[in-house]
């Protein structure tokens, strides 16, 4: 069979498409955004439904719609686009072919079919079960089918991607070692394989189970393996949103990692260490020890925690030290201060990092003590974390990357420039409401998924206080404006897209030689242009190059630990337990 | 750059940056320090839970409940007819969690330790007691006993906090500390 060799040269980055993985990357972020557009309508009516003066949904179309809010955005939306990311970690960054385009396809069509699949089984509305679907309640076999299908075509895209870096190694596509960036996208990979792999271990018994071949699920058994691949396909965002930062920062400011060595280490510490997290979802369950809970949910001893502090400095340390040589030197902040805030591409990067850290890393790590987790588990605290790590970490490092894909990807001019520009601050300052305010009402008790905390009509109503129901008004609110945000991104880049101004590039046209072309060779001596950045493409001296990081770094480690000891003094109050 | 490939050929003999040292160091020492955190408090501390379980069936569970409610019943509430019971400090307390309610109703001496037993008929819920906010996963099958000593007297909710369905909302119940 032919192989097709054709690639497109970017003209304004340089970067090398290939013909068959560039049309794989514009259509799973098409349908990622498609899955978006889906969960942010649904955001809606759980935002609307939860602010009590509003009440809006009645009790069993909440929580369908709340369940198939939480599985388009927590898996479809997410893995589609990290589809996208891991081609181009691959094949454009390799300036390789992608292998097995046709693979690559059945496993883009497969997933397709299982998001319509797991959607319309929520549809039917006798499968409202969360994305958790805790066993021993069932849904109809078509929802789990779905899943296991999704799962099985992301399982392709995963081996795609690692044939690629096959055939990029064979075939000399590039010299030396592969960038940092698709190191983590390969981190995201391998965690991937992990989680599919948990995924089909309990998936495919639960979907047997609802068909009546298995008599019987356990349900400590499902909700520990379940976690294995529901708490892991979290730590592919981690790894692939990291990815995303460092990608931006050497867009944007040609910043060079400060040191490979220190960053790639934190990447491998996140493929030994971070899936032992399904823990931190049974700290408050029965029939496990506290050795198990103590050493799975600490990553042992925090390894991962550190991996990620470690890129928590190193990310925009790269970016101090590429503007302190550009002359912004003055002082710990200039450089900071005359980043291109008005570039969406930076901002949302930013905004993302440092929602990230503050707010969903130290809450995720407080709430992953084995003790505290007896005061936060299962209230609204837990969806505040996640919205911090997922959507303001993961989403928005994934919306400020199609600003760049735009006209990179698609050849297209970003539509309304000026609400891209504000976009990110909308969206991004609206969700970290949304985790302040949420995390603010789980520490006065109010559960999660829970259609009305005033109890109506119940004779043993509890009475929430007054700052409970306030937190839970102020975070809807905050929800509509991160709804409002995600309604700009999807306006700029679906109208971008579809319907803007094609980029032409004079003299551009597209070579049709199907075959029988050799393999591009990267040069043997690094010569001009391209080749000229990837010579230092690491580290310098031991110097302090990045000071001003060093200082938000302090400030962030003594919220953590202030924060840290706060919860301890909390669960120190409560009821006597043993 | 982090998007093209390192050419150089030793580059992890590079040298780390001195803020990079100092706060891989500091970081994991505090990674320590609160991985250390856990054990103490199972030493020192006074909140944490049992390790144990006990696997057992819905029915056998049923009938200690009941049992129960026959030695220590004090009076019934709502039209329901929930009974009461007020059990003698170190007593085993059953608490059956079923959709969508929970049974019976705990009626404890402030000061007093109880071996307060939760376990699921049906699906999973969750003990959550407001406003203390103790959250504790009810699982079908396990029989999970929690020591517990109320500090305070007054009225305490149970309310059900893992999804469990459509009435999920209605499932709420009472323990009241004298």
């Amino acid at each position: 069979m032919a192989t097709n060799r054709n690639f497109r040269t970017c003209p304004s980055t340089g970067l090398l498409f290939h013909e068959p993985a560039e049309k794989l990357m514009r259509w799973n972020a098409v349908v990622g955004v498609v899955c978006l557009l889906i969960g942010g309508l649904l955001a809606i009516g759980v935002v609307l439904t939860r602010w009590q003066a509003v009440h809006w949904l009645t009790p069993d179309r909440f929580y369908q719609v709340l369940t198939a809010h939480g599985i388009n955005m927590l898996v479809f939306w997410i893995i589609f686009f990290e589809m996208a990311v891991l081609y181009f970690a691959s094949s454009t960054l390799l300036r390789t072919r992608l292998a097995t385009p046709r693979m690559a396809w059945a496993g883009f069509w497969l997933m397709v079919l299982g998001a319509v699949m797991n959607n319309y089984a929520v549809l039917r509305g006798d499968s409202s079960v969360m994305f958790t679907a805790y066993a021993p309640m069932g849904a109809h076999p078509i929802f789990y089918l779905g899943l296991i299908l999704f799962a099985v075509g992301a399982l392709i895209g995963c081996f795609v991607f690692l044939g690629t870096l096959v055939v990029a190694k064979s075939e000399q596509t590039y010299r030396g070692s592969i960038p940092l960036v698709t190191f983590g996208a390969l981190t995201a990979c391998i965690i991937a394989i992990f989680t599919i792999a948990s995924g089909a271990i309990i998936l495919i018994p639960t979907f047997l189970w609802s068909v009546g071949l298995v008599p019987q699920i356990d349900s400590l058994m499902y909700k520990t393996i379940f976690w294995a691949f529901g708490h892991s396909s979290q730590q592919i965002n981690v790894a692939a949103h990291v990815s995303v930062w460092y990608a931006i920062a050497a867009i944007v400011f040609g910043a060079k990692p400060m040191s490979e060595k220190v960053s790639r280490t934190a990447f491998f510490l996140y493929i030994l260490f971070l899936q032992l997290a399904s823990a931190h979802h049974l700290l408050a369950d029965p029939g496990l020890t506290s050795h198990w809970k103590i050493f799975n949910t600490s990553y042992a001893m925090y390894l991962a925690v550190l991996a990620s502090m470690v890129h928590g400095l190193t990310v925009p340390g790269a970016i101090e030290v590429a503007q302190r040589k550009k002359g912004f030197t003055n002082g710990l902040f200039e450089w900071l201060r005359k980043a291109p805030w008005g570039n969406p591409v930076f901002s949302g990067m930013f905004i993302s990092l440092i929602g990230f850290g503050f707010l969903g890393g130290i809450s995720g790590v407080i709430m992953g003590v084995e003790q505290i987790n007896l005061i936060i588990h299962n209230t609204i605290y837990v969806p505040g974390h996640f919205h911090a790590t997922v959507v303001i970490g993961t989403t928005l490092a994934f919306m400020s990357l199609t600003y760049f894909l735009i006209p990179v990807l698609f050849r297209k001019e970003l539509a309304f420039p000026g609400i891209a520009k504000w976009q990110p601050y909308v969206f991004g300052l609206g969700m970290s409401g949304v985790a302040l305010f949420l995390m603010g009402a789980g520490t006065l008790g109010v559960p999660r998924r829970h259609w009305d905390i005033s109890f109506a009509g119940n004779p043993f109503a509890y009475e929430y206080p007054g700052a409970a129901w306030l937190m839970m008004a102020l975070g809807s609110i905050a929800g509509l404006a991160a709804i409002l945000g995600g309604g700009m991104y999807l306006l700029v880049t679906v109208y971008s897209v579809f319907l803007g101004k094609s980029i032409q590039t004079p003299g551009f046209q597209h070579v049709t030689a199907r075959s029988n072309v050799a393999p591009r060779v990267a040069p043997s001596a690094p010569g001009a242009g391209q080749e000229a950045a990837s010579i230092e493409s690491s580290g310098h001296s031991a110097g302090f190059s990045a000071p001003g990081t060093f200082v938000m770094a302090m400030v962030f480690i003594t919220a953590f630990a202030l924060y840290y000891f706060v919860n301890w003094k909390y669960l120190s109050t409560v009821w006597p337990l043993k | 750059m982090a998007i093209t490939p390192i050419t150089e050929r030793y580059w992890w003999k590079q040298p780390m940056d001195r803020e990079e040292v100092i706060w891989i160091l500091l970081s994991f020492v505090w990674c320590l320090f609160m991985f250390f955190m856990m054990p103490y408090w199972h030493v020192f501390g006074k909140q944490n839970l049992a390790h144990a379980a006990v696997k057992t069936s819905a029915e056998s569970y049923m009938k200690k409940a009941e049992d129960g409610v026959a030695k220590w019943k004090v009076r019934e509430e709502t039209e329901q007819k929930i009974p009461v019971i007020a059990p003698p400090a170190d007593a085993d307390v059953y608490l059956v969690a079923r959709l969508w309610s929970w049974w019976p109703i705990l009626e404890l001496e402030a000061g007093k330790t109880y071996k307060v037993h939760l376990m699921s008929m049906d699906w999973l819920h969750g003990f959550s007691l407001q406003p203390e906010n103790i959250n504790i996963q009810v699982h079908p099958g396990y029989d999970h006993a929690v020591t517990m000593t109320p500090t305070h007297k007054g009225t305490f909710s149970i309310i059900c906090n893992e999804y469990c369905g459509v009435n999920h909302h209605t499932m709420i119940s009472r323990i009241y500390v004298k």
